[in-house]
């Protein structure tokens, strides 16, 4: 092994040329210096390289040599090259033989053109999404007239990883939207002297719009972008086509079980989150305002109709329909490349949580409306 | 020859109960085209990534370019790295950049060359593993397998390496593309010094292009040397990886 001299170039005018001699390592960690050395410079109509001892070169340096140049002849100044040596013009040749040719980036399109290409393809995937529904319902009824297609044992799999093991996280979110409605509500009615309606707060609120919604975000969140990342990763590695050609459909396999699963578990879970969400109001207002578990069951029986409960429950299906069909139908559009699938995670996620805060406030109008 | 640029000795490794190689020795000489052989299972792809630090024999020593790969400090480490490139069997390329960026991380991480500089960089190397000027804004998605290859070669010759890894360079490539690809590896060889270790199952690739390889089977080397010498020596396994008498390759 040699030992290391790191690139130089001294540089002399005369009259009529500058000479540019070339020391060293020409190889890419000595290269910083004299490439900076290389920018600005004053020269004379004739340039004269000296590579003769140049010790060792690489890519980068010849690179470097012919990038300058080149920048020189653009400039209008005579180049020269001496003392080239049998090893370095091997390289040289190796690199620039073929006709060397740079490709500048493709332009642009302006913007008005990208709008209305964002704004096409977005109508388009309204379109996609509707034929992928139709599909789906198409495939539904001919497993209808063919009970023995639906995968019962891949729904009980679903209500197991998007249920049951969703449970913990459902308690902690319900018991604390229960615990702040307890504690803001408290506060205000304190003034009035009111306490006693802080069942009538919790037990309506929880049960008809907060429990519903905040199990609907958590199982977007959990299970949305799970069910987007799992038929990602298998359009990703050809297991879909694989599927499609031995037969077996995946809207029979893949989507239809995962939709039935979270509209079974999404009214369970609802009721899941009322009761905690209720439990937490309870313990607030016995900490705050000395009201007893069992009056405040008692007050609860008469606050709380039916109905309220019953329109949270039955949210429920709908806001799984929403979330299970926008995640999976998200999971198909993955494409071949692995920042697709967090791309579409996120889609998937942010379209089923707005899709059901607007059903719910269409549920609100609606209701209110016919008096419930 | 001087001192071997790799040397493996004694190396056991096994995955749990599973014993991949049971004293395995190869050397590896400077400017060489190596290619570590066998069937499926047989641990020379692990063999290879053991040698290029993505995973840990459980005895034995591996020296590459004169340092004991069991000793090495993080420092040395990372320069030991840059030397060598590596081709991974599905390109590896980062596939939210284009091929341009790709080749250009290596650049902005390890050196501050101009921006100008760089771009020329790529360009060369674009240009070197032959493929078209405006692969460079192609995203990998969009190459077809042989680019992807060229690409990731492309990017493995990034900081001009003196030892190259490749692994199964010409799978999933037509036979004229894998020639040619050949082709560009021994050119490569010849004018930059590179020394090639290659894990490959093809037998053109053997005849053609590389000078010595180790034969792994049953846990072991069977056999190391060039082509010739490996022929000579009776052995089962040896006649049926070449195929003995059936495809033109005999004694």
């Amino acid at each position: 092994m040699q030992s290391v001299i790191p690139a130089s170039l001294t540089i002399t005018h005369d009259s009529i040329q500058t000479l540019l001699k070339c020391k060293g390592n020409w190889t890419i960690e000595n290269l910083s210096e004299v490439s900076d050395q290389l920018e600005n410079l004053t020269l004379q109509p004739t340039i004269l390289w000296d590579v003769a001892e140049i010790s060792e070169i690489d890519s980068a340096g010849i690179a470097l040599w012919q990038l300058n140049n080149r920048l020189f002849e653009q400039k209008g100044h005579q180049c020269e090259t001496i003392g080239i040596r049998n090893e370095h013009s091997h390289l040289y040749r190796l690199l620039y033989s073929k006709s060397f040719q740079d490709s500048p980036p493709p332009d642009l399109p302006s913007w008005l053109y990208r709008l209305g290409r964002e704004t096409h393809s977005s109508f388009l995937g309204i379109g996609t999404f509707l034929s992928f529904l139709g599909e789906a319902f198409i495939l539904l009824f001919f497993t209808l007239r063919h009970p023995h297609l639906i995968r019962y044992r891949s729904i009980g799999a679903h209500i197991l990883e998007t249920g049951a093991k969703a449970l913990p996280i459902i308690a902690i979110s319900a018991f604390l939207i229960g615990v702040v409605v307890a504690y803001q509500s408290v506060v205000q009615l304190q003034k009035f002297g009111a306490d006693i309606f802080i069942v009538d707060m919790i037990g309506i609120s929880l049960t008809r719009e907060l429990a519903p919604l905040i199990t609907a975000i958590v199982v977007a969140g959990r299970s949305g972008s799970a069910f987007t990342a799992q038929i990602g990763a298998m359009k990703m590695t050809q297991e879909i086509d694989a599927m499609r050609t031995m037969g077996f459909d995946p809207f029979t396999f893949l989507v239809w079980p995962r939709v039935f699963a979270l509209m079974i578990v999404m009214p369970l879970l609802i009721f899941f989150a009322d009761m905690v969400g209720i439990f937490g109001g309870m313990v607030i207002a016995n900490a705050q305002s000395n009201l007893s578990f069992t009056e405040f069951i008692n007050r609860l029986q008469g606050a709380l109709a039916l109905k309220h409960y019953l329109i949270g429950i039955i949210k429920g299906p709908f806001f799984a329909f929403l979330i299970a069909f926008v995640s999976t139908y998200r999971g198909f559009q993955v494409s071949m490349n692995t920042e697709s699938i967090g791309q579409y995670t996120t889609k998937s996620v942010v379209n089923s949580i707005f899709l059901v805060i607007a059903c719910d406030a269409i549920f609100s109008i609606l209701l209110t409306e016919l008096k419930l | 020859m001087t001192l071997p640029i790799i040397e493996v000795r004694n190396i056991v490794t096994s995955f749990g109960k599973n014993l991949i190689h049971d004293h395995v020795n190869c050397t590896i000489h400077r400017n060489e085209i190596y290619a570590l052989l066998g069937g499926s299972g047989s641990g020379k792809s692990t063999l290879m990534r053991e040698m290029i630090l993505l995973e840990r024999p459980q005895s034995g020593t591996i020296r590459v370019l004169g340092h004991d790969l069991s000793t090495l400090t993080p420092l040395e480490a990372i320069r030991l790295r840059r030397s060598w490139g590596v081709l991974f069997q599905s390109g590896a390329l980062y596939s939210s950049l284009t091929v341009g960026e790709n080749i250009a991380l290596l650049y902005t991480e390890y050196t501050d060359l101009p921006p100008k500089l760089v771009d020329e960089l790529i360009q060369l190397k674009i240009n070197l593993v032959g493929l078209p000027p405006h692969a460079k804004h192609l995203y990998p998605s969009q190459l077809s397998g042989g680019m992807v290859k060229r690409a990731a070669l492309a990017r493995a010759l990034a900081l001009d390496p003196k030892l190259l890894f490749l692994d199964e360079p010409t799978s999933g490539l037509d036979p004229l593309s894998s020639r040619q690809f050949d082709a560009l590896i021994q050119q490569l060889r010849d004018l930059l010094g590179l020394t090639v270790i290659m894990v490959t199952h093809d037998l053109d690739t053997i005849h053609h292009i590389v000078d010595r390889f180790t034969l792994l089977g049953e846990k072991k080397a069977i056999a190391e040397g060039t082509l010739k010498e490996v022929l000579a020596i009776d052995h089962p396994i040896i006649d049926y990886f070449f195929q003995k008498g059936q495809h033109g390759i005999t004694r």
